[in-house]
């Protein structure tokens, strides 16, 4: 059955998440990947929107965190500093995060491109709540594109923590014992992070992706996870739910130009 | 390398308690009528240099009545919270560099410039990228607890936050050790605006407000103000407001205007009421690209209209407002 690299990242983000666990989601992709693991694998997926928006029924996607679908036969409309707090007291197991670039230990830069920080030479939104989650929440997934501008040595500006320099950092600047980052899911394969270095390292590739592709798309030295396997493919029920329920309009999975086989 | 233990950021405001007691000491607390029109409660309660606080979430529950009111009145030199701003952000950043001398000069930023999953707004870039406005890096929790300090009356509360990263580097805020358990933790300090504009669904003449949906950050966001001016969709009867006190997030001593402004929360979602008209939202983007459009477009928009209702009418008027009311009704929050 064909798929795109889009719905293929969304079926991996889905299979990462066990039922009976709680995720902070924004809109896009994670959302779509926790509505699309709600109707497969993870029936009791909790999930929190940061604008206050709990365990919703969601419809379809939002367009906005804290938009009214955010709130559709939710069990609560809260604030933002009560669903803050929730990962800060440890219940939150999962978030999603995004950036322009990341770096071989996780951390994000979704702040500024250039040097000078009071004149940069391309401003973004900033933080928003993406340092409060990847600081507070059990397990941070990336999904992103995978090239060598945005998979880079140094980043130019740290917006959230990922394991920051290595093993013992996050523990050592303070952040939660336990918590950090756990895979980055991009349209090339699926990565996670070794467990004594902290240092990203390739654990799955995607159908017809080759290593060296992947090395040639990371600009730091990427590690091997062994043994080295391929991505499953999206099954046809992960691919008709996703088209049929989860994302009709194909918002986000009309976005990827590769189609794969 | 060591970390910082303490951000290099400006702290715009005043953390202060004390000082914070003797501005609340003044407030008046009578049950009196604070119905007005946007023009008056913006020409009484924002002054030049004042900071400001927006309620909502940027393109949910925003009062874009006032934000309008403070461009055609020409208000300079202001301060913002950016926490979740989005289309707020981008109506305050159309007062700068648009030949109308500077709205706004400093801003705590946890979220500017994007609309989400709408994309960035190409002007709030130009004027950030500028190098005119001073700014201070936060995030949006942590901006959350600068309003719960500054309504809890205390001045700063400690959070787990920010910690290790560039963010915190760039932020106002402290590193402390824990006096119970011998943690790292950080400082952040209260943040007391001048102004906090909220809009809401219902609120009373006094000044009790109701919010239906998410509240953000704004029951907070009340108390930490100086000054409140409260937009709603509908004024409420005082009686309707006891018959049910459970349902009052704001309460009356806190706000200083009310004014009725139906739909004011366009193009933005109203939850419950009506959805955002993201064909309008897309056509700021469009619009912002080219610099000269982009002032055209305000001038008619904004600054050449009366108020709020010709803007609704120059928007597409009633039929408009009652398609983003089906659009509510069918797929948002019940």
């Amino acid at each position: 059955m064909t798929y795109n690299s889009m719905e293929l990242m969304i079926c991996c983000a889905a299979r990462a998440l066990e039922d009976g666990k709680t995720v902070a989601v924004g809109t896009g992709v994670p959302c779509a990947a926790a509505m699309l693991a709600q109707r497969t694998s993870a029936p009791n997926l909790v999930i929190f929107f940061e604008a206050g928006g709990v365990a919703p029924q969601l419809p379809t996607m939002p367009i906005s965190v804290g938009d009214s679908r955010t709130c559709h036969r939710a069990v609560m409309a809260t604030s933002m500093a009560d669903v803050m707090e929730t990962c800060q007291r440890g219940m939150m197991d999962y978030t999603f995060l995004g950036g322009a670039q990341i770096d071989a230990y996780g951390n994000l830069n979704s702040t500024m491109m250039g040097t000078d920080y009071a004149k940069p030479r391309v401003r973004f939104p900033g933080s928003g709540g993406a340092n409060d989650l990847a600081s507070l929440c059990w397990r941070i997934l990336v999904v992103t594109n995978h090239d060598r501008r945005r998979f880079v040595k140094k980043i130019d500006f740290l917006t959230s923590p990922g394991y920051l320099t290595g093993s013992g950092a996050r523990e050592a600047a303070g952040l939660p014992p336990g918590s950090g980052p756990y895979r980055v899911i991009t349209d090339l394969g699926v990565l996670g992070y070794h467990a004594q270095t902290k240092h990203m390292e390739i654990i799955s590739l995607h159908p017809g992706v080759e290593l060296e592709q992947v090395r040639q798309a990371t600009e730091f030295e990427l590690g091997v996870r062994e043994p080295l396997h391929t991505t499953e493919p999206p099954t046809e029920l992960e691919l008709d739910i996703l088209r049929r329920e989860v994302d009709p309009h194909r918002y986000v999975i009309g976005r990827a130009p590769v189609e794969r086989n | 390398m060591e970390p910082p233990l303490q951000g290099t950021g400006v702290l715009f405001t005043d953390p202060s308690a004390n000082r914070a007691r003797d501005t609340f000491a003044a407030k008046p607390r009578l049950l009196h009528d604070k119905r007005t029109t946007v023009p008056e409660a913006v020409r009484q309660l924002v002054h030049a240099g004042d900071y400001l606080g927006i309620g909502g979430f940027g393109s949910v529950r925003i009062p874009t009545a006032v934000l309008h009111e403070i461009l055609r009145q020409g208000k300079q030199d202001l301060g913002l919270a950016g926490h979740t701003a989005t289309h707020d952000f981008q109506i305050l950043c159309a007062g700068n560099r648009t030949g109308r001398g500077k709205t706004l000069s400093r801003v705590d930023i946890a979220y500017i410039i994007g609309l989400e999953a709408r994309g960035l707004s190409p002007h709030a870039r130009r004027v950030m990228e500028s190098g005119d406005v001073a700014f201070t890096e936060w995030t949006n929790y942590t901006l959350a607890v600068r309003f719960k300090a500054a309504a809890m009356g205390v001045p700063f509360l400690p959070a787990r936050s920010m910690l290790g990263t560039d963010t915190f580097r760039r932020s106002a805020a402290k590193m402390i050790t824990c006096p119970f358990t011998g943690e790292t933790l950080v400082a952040i300090p209260a943040l007391y605006p001048d102004v906090a504009v909220i809009h809401v669904h219902e609120a009373d003449c006094y000044g009790n407000c109701r919010i239906r949906g998410t509240t953000v950050a704004d029951a907070d966001l009340a108390r930490a103000a100086k000054r409140v001016i409260i937009t709603c969709e509908r004024i409420i009867s005082d009686d309707d407001i006891r018959r049910r006190p459970c349902r009052t997030i704001i309460p009356f001593y806190c706000v200083d205007a009310v004014c009725q402004v139906p739909f004011g929360s366009y193009p933005a979602n109203m939850p419950c009421e009506y959805f955002s008209d993201e064909e309008h939202l897309r056509r700021w983007l469009q619009v912002e690209k080219d610099e000269n459009a982009f002032r055209d477009f305000i001038e008619e928009y904004i600054l050449h209209t009366r108020d709020f209702e010709e803007y609704l009418q120059k928007c597409g008027g009633q039929p408009k407002l009652e398609d983003l009311r089906r659009q509510e009704q069918s797929q948002g929050s019940r």
